[in-house]
């Protein structure tokens, strides 16, 4: 199991997010997401919930955003649950930042398939720049997690920043992506890999050649 | 003879192309589902038993055998429900993602005719947390559906009313596990259910639920159009269909493309791959089915058809078909080591045997990795990991344990040579004295 702690409950905090209300947009969307389950069965809609309040937490902080317990409260209240169902919740599920990270969220895979690729050199590229597993940076702008597969083998290594995958990355290809977003630019997300669309063998497909230029209906071949 | 584009079923795999609506449907999908629905559940399921398709999540059972075992009247109100796992988790799986991101109306056209079938009211679609942008894709996808009448009220004229939902995760591998998702359906951790009773009995809110891969649902459609007999032609036997193969790891182009089951692996690597980074003399071992399944040493892989029955036979198994290829330049036990940790970050902890034998493997491995051990601790290793696999509720404590049996299976001198290695240089005093 991973290791995770909830950030202690202070007086501090309750000042700061005692008052969490979703905004008008949100309630909107929370109110859409539990209309997808069936009548009486509202608390299925607790994760969707949690990823909305964690989002509206980090708009107000200009981070990634967390759940600070006052903001768990504001979850259960609002779907009739205890609270500790809620914590459970956000305790068990990694994407739930229970302190409070950088305005990027730098998830860099680990696992296997990355690793054999080269992931130890972008961590240790990530370390470089100062950023330490488990830590905000001290200009605010970065936390460093390892996260386990992310499910791009194929176009590995890879790192998660917020809510976008970068690939095939190189210490160089990584350095332009991030470099990029500390200017306040969007980096192109998906590959890095000049040339390459997607997870398509690198330099041209093998298979499926027709459709690069247009979208062909093979039906006729049948 | 290998597999031709015509007879490939996500012929948008790579996203050249739209993944909108009409794009799809030039490319053939959404057509005239209302016939497909018309031929009736029971047509439908028969025809998915004669094409011999095996569920793609894994575990490779009978997706049509699955779908029967579901009531076919409700008798005491009960709903019926889909759920199509787009958890993808495993270490090594990455199609359900291209197929999610640039094919999505196979999927849910497959949901609509799969759901159909089996009688169910509507669809969820657990997909993983982290495919963000793949979850925005789908919800638009399924927002086209909608509007077009595809799906909702009189599904595609049918006159069958089939809702289609999208759940997102939010990062826990354990959700792949059919109860598991349901428990976080349900808004709770992920953790698995006992079973009995099964999820055809009692699943999502108590209610009968079939939970099927992404795969096998969005083949669906064009088996049917095409036939049992067309998707049953390849493969060796048992083994039918054609497949989203994904290599990783030491191969020259990494890729996932779709190919016949049973394609040897030679031919699969070489033709879609590039090779072997460093050459076929330079293969040491493959994962061939995601961290799951048990290492094969290059030798006995090289040509080994890969199907589920092949790849039993070489002591492992086909899994997600997610291929992880390993040159002789891999550091081979910490690899293992890697994936023990992975199993260690994603036990659930319900179990004892799990929860505290992930942990404990996991660092048994990293003191294997640098040799800081005693040989007999490799034996107890092994006995442990037999404490561990078949004593757990769910399959994580067999798949955490299942590398490192391969490992010692395969690769036990290499393990007693970084034993001998490390207390020569660190203890020679101690080696002398047990000598």
């Amino acid at each position: 199991m991973a290791d995770r702690h909830l950030a202690p409950d202070t007086p501090e905090l309750r000042e700061r997010w005692g008052n969490f209300a979703f905004t008008d947009a949100n309630k909107a969307k929370a109110d859409w997401h539990i209309a997808k389950y069936p009548e009486g069965r509202q608390k299925s809609a607790v994760m969707p919930l949690l990823d909305l309040a964690q989002r509206q937490v980090g708009e107000e902080t200009d981070t990634q955003g967390w759940l600070p317990l006052p903001v768990m409260e504001y979850v259960a209240d609002y779907l009739d649950m205890p609270v500790i169902r809620v914590v459970e919740v956000a305790t068990f599920y990694f994407m739930y930042n229970l302190v409070p990270v950088g305005k990027f969220h730098v998830q860099v895979c680990g696992t296997t398939p990355c690793m054999l690729r080269g992931s130890d050199d972008i961590f240790s590229a990530c370390k470089k720049r100062g950023m330490e597993k488990g830590k905000v940076s001290e200009d605010g702008l970065w936390t460093l997690t390892e996260v386990e597969c992310m499910g791009n083998c194929s176009t590995a290594p890879m790192v998660q920043i917020n809510d976008g995958n970068y690939e095939d990355l190189t210490v160089e290809r990584l350095d332009a992506v991030l470099d990029a977003l500390a200017a306040g630019e969007q980096p192109k997300e998906g590959t890095q890999e000049p040339g390459r669309r997607t997870s398509e063998p690198s330099g041209g497909p093998s298979t499926l050649k027709e459709m690069v230029t247009e979208n062909h209906d093979y039906r006729g071949d049948w | 003879m290998s597999l031709q584009d015509k007879d490939r079923i996500f012929t948008n795999l790579y996203g050249f192309q739209d993944w909108g609506l009409k794009a799809a449907q030039a490319r053939g999908d959404w057509d005239d589902t209302k016939a497909l629905i018309a031929r009736g559940n029971d047509a439908i399921i028969d025809e998915m038993k004669a094409s011999g398709l095996r569920g793609r999540g894994g575990a490779g059972f009978p997706t049509g055998l699955k779908w029967s075992f579901m009531p076919k009247e409700s008798k005491d109100g009960r709903p019926s429900f889909l759920v199509i796992n787009a958890d993808e988790s495993e270490p090594g799986s990455c199609k359900d993602r291209e197929i999610i991101r640039h094919d999505p109306h196979k999927l849910i056209e497959g949901a609509l005719v799969a759901g159909f079938a089996m009688r169910a009211r509507a669809a969820y679609i657990y997909i993983r947390g982290e495919y963000i942008r793949e979850a925005e894709t789908l919800q638009k996808a399924i927002d086209e559906a909608y509007a077009a009448g595809l799906i909702g009220k009189n599904a595609s004229k049918s006159g069958y009313d089939f809702d289609v939902f999208m759940h997102r995760g939010a990062g826990a591998y354990i959700c792949g596990e059919e109860t598991a998702m349901i428990e976080s359906l349900e808004g709770k951790k992920g953790q698995p259910r006992l079973k009995p009773p099964f999820p055809a009995g009692a699943g999502l809110y108590g209610c009968p639920t079939t939970v099927n891969n992404v795969e096998s649902i969005a083949v669906v459609p064009t088996i049917l159009r095409r036939g049992a007999s067309w998707f049953s032609s390849f493969g060796n036997e048992g083994n039918h269909g054609t497949k989203l193969f994904q290599i990783s790891g030491h191969v020259e182009k990494p890729c996932v493309v779709e190919e016949e089951m049973s394609i040897p692996f030679r031919e699969l690597i070489d033709k879609h791959c590039g090779g072997i980074t460093g050459g076929w003399d330079n293969l040491l071992a493959v994962i061939p089915g995601g961290s799951s399944v048990p290492l094969v040493p290059a030798e006995q892989i090289m040509d080994c058809p890969m199907d589920f029955d092949g790849l039993k036979a070489v002591g492992s198994g086909l899994g997600t078909a997610a291929v992880i290829v390993m040159d002789k330049s891999t550091d081979i036990v910490r690899a293992i080591s890697r994936i023990s940790y992975f199993y260690k970050h994603e036990s659930c902890g319900q179990c004892t045997p799990c929860r505290e034998g992930t942990g404990w493997m996991w660092r048994m491995m990293e003191r294997l990795r640098t040799g800081d051990a005693a040989i007999e601790e490799i034996d107890m290793l092994q006995q442990v990991t037999k404490q561990v696999e078949g004593h757990t509720i769910c399959a994580l404590g067999d798949a955490a344990a299942w590398p490192i049996q391969g490992l010692i299976k395969h690769f036990r001198p290499e393990l007693e040579r970084r034993i001998h290695e490390h207390n020569a240089q660190f203890a020679p005093e101690t080696l002398e004295a047990a000598e």
